[in-house]
């Protein structure tokens, strides 16, 4: 249970506040400071104190909202979609399973412009079954169209919540907006979150206002089919509007840190300057490789960690910026494609360096996965046998962390 | 047109057409009848919610579109659960004050196979949670706009593409899935069966559906001269015969109380139904007599429950 | 009916597509000629109509009008010619002939 000790001042008001908070329960918190008209959504490990917690809210009154208890996840975000269609402020959670239950939901919301919100807790997919986190939930989603973000810790898990409104509504964006944060490492661990007061929170978050609603005053049709002749255009023209949301993407970071004094950054290096290796992390992980890294530079090592913040759309510009001094980019993934380049963000990391006249060696690493931990040490190790296979080269494509059993096999 | 009316026998029908002229329904289409008849009873103050199919194509091409009320088409499963999201929508803008509070029917449209089949879970998931919406299911007894391939509504004995009838099999070898009986297990206050040939019966049972206050679910038979293979001409005269054969019988369950709404003293023999449908053509006369036990048994179960629990 | 042309997807460049492919022009398929699509046409003989109106709620393109003197005639612009009017008039005042005829 989230510690609820609010402080309250002489008028009776609550002031903002320091309180431990999972980060399933910080997230929750913020659906509800954002007013939140429509939620729907299904349980699923590790998500389940998302929906449990604004299920709580409503029946005490704490949250004026209809909450929906759908029997799937592909319901749930279906039922999101119709609420949105009406101009409802809407917001899910899912996980893992879930996620890819409503896979085909993901892409007609954001192909349609449903400004969802819709937190992550990330789950590995089976098989085998596994309840607990790593990201390929996230990287199946990759190509949907949703605006994507990677929270560190539950301080970003509430702010990047209620960042998320205010981006995927804004009408020059009308897109729906995941925000991603590691299941159990976060959702179920409790850490400081500082609230803000809900005037700060109003000031932020203007009102919903869709400009398409479903009203039989104006009646409009969604969902019309695409005959060959249309589609591609269809297609084309929304990935246009999508990379163009990177704008508001960014004034929304810079609004948020105006008002709550926070600034997030797409690529948010870490004592990266004149750092040889660079060290790339999406997640709580980042944190734990932050760690890493000041041990390291302790020891006079010339190492850096870059934290890949915004995910969707992908931050081309500012990634080459972060990383164009560096001889050395180990990207750390915890997923494996299979068959493929090796680790999901790594493949798409190189890809986004490969015009670049000077450009970083890379190496891929994969680990963490199905809550299988990375310690301090774990990154140690990254970062020294990442430096080695730089100078000696590797018969692996990419390189594993954490498995039992020497890893070989892994060939073109 | 607006506001006008016409006049058939004791029966106003409002003479406004919510579905465009000029859409591209087969010719002699039933479900394109059933549709613009529901529409008809339904007004202007509605949502429509439609699951991809015959209804949605037909209407809907981009860039154009034949629907003159809001109407939003997602995804093929799950317009059960886009209408509760519309519906707890509506509800909650208007009671935060958001939206001017005013009547808006919230209405899912589906075919068969998205209601009987892919579409079952989500249906009944909003019936149990029992949203203030009617369901409108227009039963061409098979996924038509596909090409005609079986559905768990396609009729014993009938031949579709996936179930065609052939030197081994009779085409559907499983009794069409009963749906009407189904809403009527999820204890929702209003459901009813219709048909296009008995369009005043149809318009008053769709009013009915959508002035209730919780879930109502009417089924539609919608003849299909494409896919059944009659001749266009015979569209109504094949729905009328399949509610005097008994084979789909008209009737309404309003909160648990039976009435059939059209009876004869006794049922026509379902040869008469059979007989100019080419989807039939193949049928041996044991066959015949197969599906004529069946109606006969369906039939006395249907007036035992009418007897019951009478309205 | 002044024959406007049907809006198709090759009237579009991709800058012209609304945000989410809404189309907001209420019910404008209704350019569509379908009347193109028949091979057989209604004709109604006044003699025998009893302005019953059985035809126009029948008729699954809603293309049967009143008239002024409140006759029902099929609207050929969109008239498929599935001949359901003609099997269901109570008076026989329909027939359908082959569309090639005068």
């Amino acid at each position: 249970m989230p510690c609820r000790s609010y402080n309250y001042d002489r008028g009776g008001r609550k002031m903002s506040k320091r309180v431990g908070l999972e980060a399933s329960h910080a997230a929750a918190e913020a659906a509800r400071m954002a007013d939140v008209d429509v939620i729907a959504a299904y349980p699923i490990t590790p998500q389940t104190h998302i929906p449990e917690r604004l299920a709580e809210m409503v029946a005490n009154g704490e949250l004026n909202a209809a909450y929906i208890p759908v029997e799937s996840e592909h319901s749930a975000l279906s039922a999101c979609l119709g609420a949105a269609a009406v101009g409802a402020r809407t917001f899910t959670a899912t996980a893992g399973q879930g996620l890819e239950l409503m896979h085909e939901v993901v892409y007609v919301a954001s192909s349609m412009r449903y400004p969802i919100v819709m937190t992550i807790c990330n789950r590995a997919l089976s098989a085998p079954l596994s309840v607990w986190g790593d990201h390929s939930d996230a990287m199946a989603v990759r190509d949907t169209g949703w605006i994507q973000v990677f929270c560190q810790n539950n301080q970003e898990a509430f702010d990047m919540t209620l960042w998320a409104f205010r981006v995927g509504e804004d009408s020059r964006v009308l897109f729906p907006v995941m925000v991603h944060f590691d299941g159990f490492h976060l959702s179920h661990v409790t850490e400081p979150v500082i609230l803000p007061e809900q005037k700060e929170v109003d000031r932020f978050l203007p009102r919903f206002q869709y400009p398409f609603a479903l009203n039989p005053d104006k009646p409009m049709t969604h969902g019309a089919f695409g005959p060959p002749d249309i589609y591609a255009e269809a297609k084309v023209a929304q990935e246009v509007a999508f990379r163009k949301s990177k704008g508001v993407i960014i004034q929304g970071f810079k609004e948020f840190g105006d008002i709550f004094g926070r600034y997030y950054h797409p690529v948010e290096p870490y004592k990266t300057e004149g750092a040889r290796t660079l060290l790339l992390t999406m997640g709580s992980f980042s944190e734990t490789a932050k760690i890493a890294i000041d041990t390291k530079k302790n020891k006079g090592e010339s190492v850096g960690l870059i934290n890949l913040r915004l995910w969707r759309p992908f931050p081309f510009e500012e990634l080459r910026q972060a990383v164009k001094d560096a001889e050395t980019l180990i990207v750390f993934d915890r997923c494996i494609s299979f068959g493929g380049p090796g680790g999901p963000v790594s493949s798409e990391i190189r890809s986004a360096l490969y015009n670049e006249k000077e450009r970083p060696r890379g190496v891929s690493f994969v680990g963490g996965l199905g809550g299988r931990d990375m310690s301090v040490k774990d990154f140690e190790y990254v970062i020294d046998r990442g430096r080695e296979i730089v100078e000696k080269g590797s018969e692996e494509l990419f390189e594993t962390v954490g498995i039992r059993g020497k890893v070989t096999g892994i060939r073109g | 047109m607006e506001g006008k009316f016409i006049k058939i026998g004791k029966n106003r029908v409002t003479a406004d057409e919510f579905v465009a002229e000029g859409h591209s329904f087969c010719v002699g289409c039933g479900e394109a009848l059933a549709l613009r008849l529901a529409c008809k009873a339904l007004g202007r103050d509605v949502i429509i919610a439609n699951a991809t199919g015959c209804i949605e194509i037909c209407t809907s091409p981009l860039p154009v579109t034949s629907w003159r009320v809001p109407w939003i088409h997602t995804l093929f499963e799950n317009t059960a659960a886009e209408i509760s999201g519309i519906e707890a929508g509506l509800k909650i803008l208007m009671e935060k004050g958001k939206m001017p509070e005013r009547d808006i029917k919230c209405v899912a449209v589906a075919g068969d196979g998205g209601t009987s089949d892919i579409g079952m879970q989500a249906l009944s998931g909003a019936f149990e949670r029992k949203h203030d919406f009617l369901y409108l299911c227009f039963d061409n007894e098979a996924y038509m706009n596909t090409g005609i391939q079986r559905s768990s509504a396609t009729p014993y004995g009938a031949s579709t593409t996936t179930a065609p009838a052939g030197k081994l099999s009779i085409g559907q070898t499983t009794w069409k899935k009963n749906m009407a009986e189904i809403a009527v297990a999820h204890d929702i206050p209003y459901v009813a069966t219709a048909c296009p040939s008995y369009p005043f019966d149809l318009i008053n049972k769709v009013k009915k559906g959508g002035e209730v206050k919780g879930p109502a679910y009417v089924h539609i038979f919608s003849p299909c001269p494409t896919g059944w293979r009659y001749s266009t001409d015979l569209t109504i005269e094949i729905g009328r015969l399949a509610v005097e054969t008994g084979i789909f019988p008209l009737y309404e369950v309003e909160n648990g109380r039976y009435k059939l709404n059209v009876d004869r003293p006794k049922i026509r023999p379902v040869e008469e139904y059979l007989k100019p449908q080419g989807r039939f053509r193949h049928l041996l006369d044991e066959e015949i007599e197969k599906i004529q036990e069946h109606v006969n048994e369906e039939y006395a179960k249907l007036k035992a429950k009418i007897a019951c629990f009478a309205a | 009916m002044t024959e406007k042309r049907l809006k198709t997807g090759s009237d579009f460049t991709w800058k012209d597509m609304e945000v989410g492919n809404i189309v907001t022009e209420v019910g404008n398929a209704s350019v569509r000629k379908t009347g193109d699509w028949r091979t057989k046409r209604p004709i109604l003989d006044r003699e025998k109509c009893t302005k019953c109106a059985l035809c126009w709620i029948y008729c699954p393109d809603a293309a049967i009008k009143p008239s002024e003197e409140g006759y029902y005639e099929s609207d050929l612009y969109y008239c498929k010619g599935c001949g359901i009017c003609a099997s269901i008039c109570p008076a026989g005042a329909i027939t359908m002939i082959e569309e090639e005829e005068k």
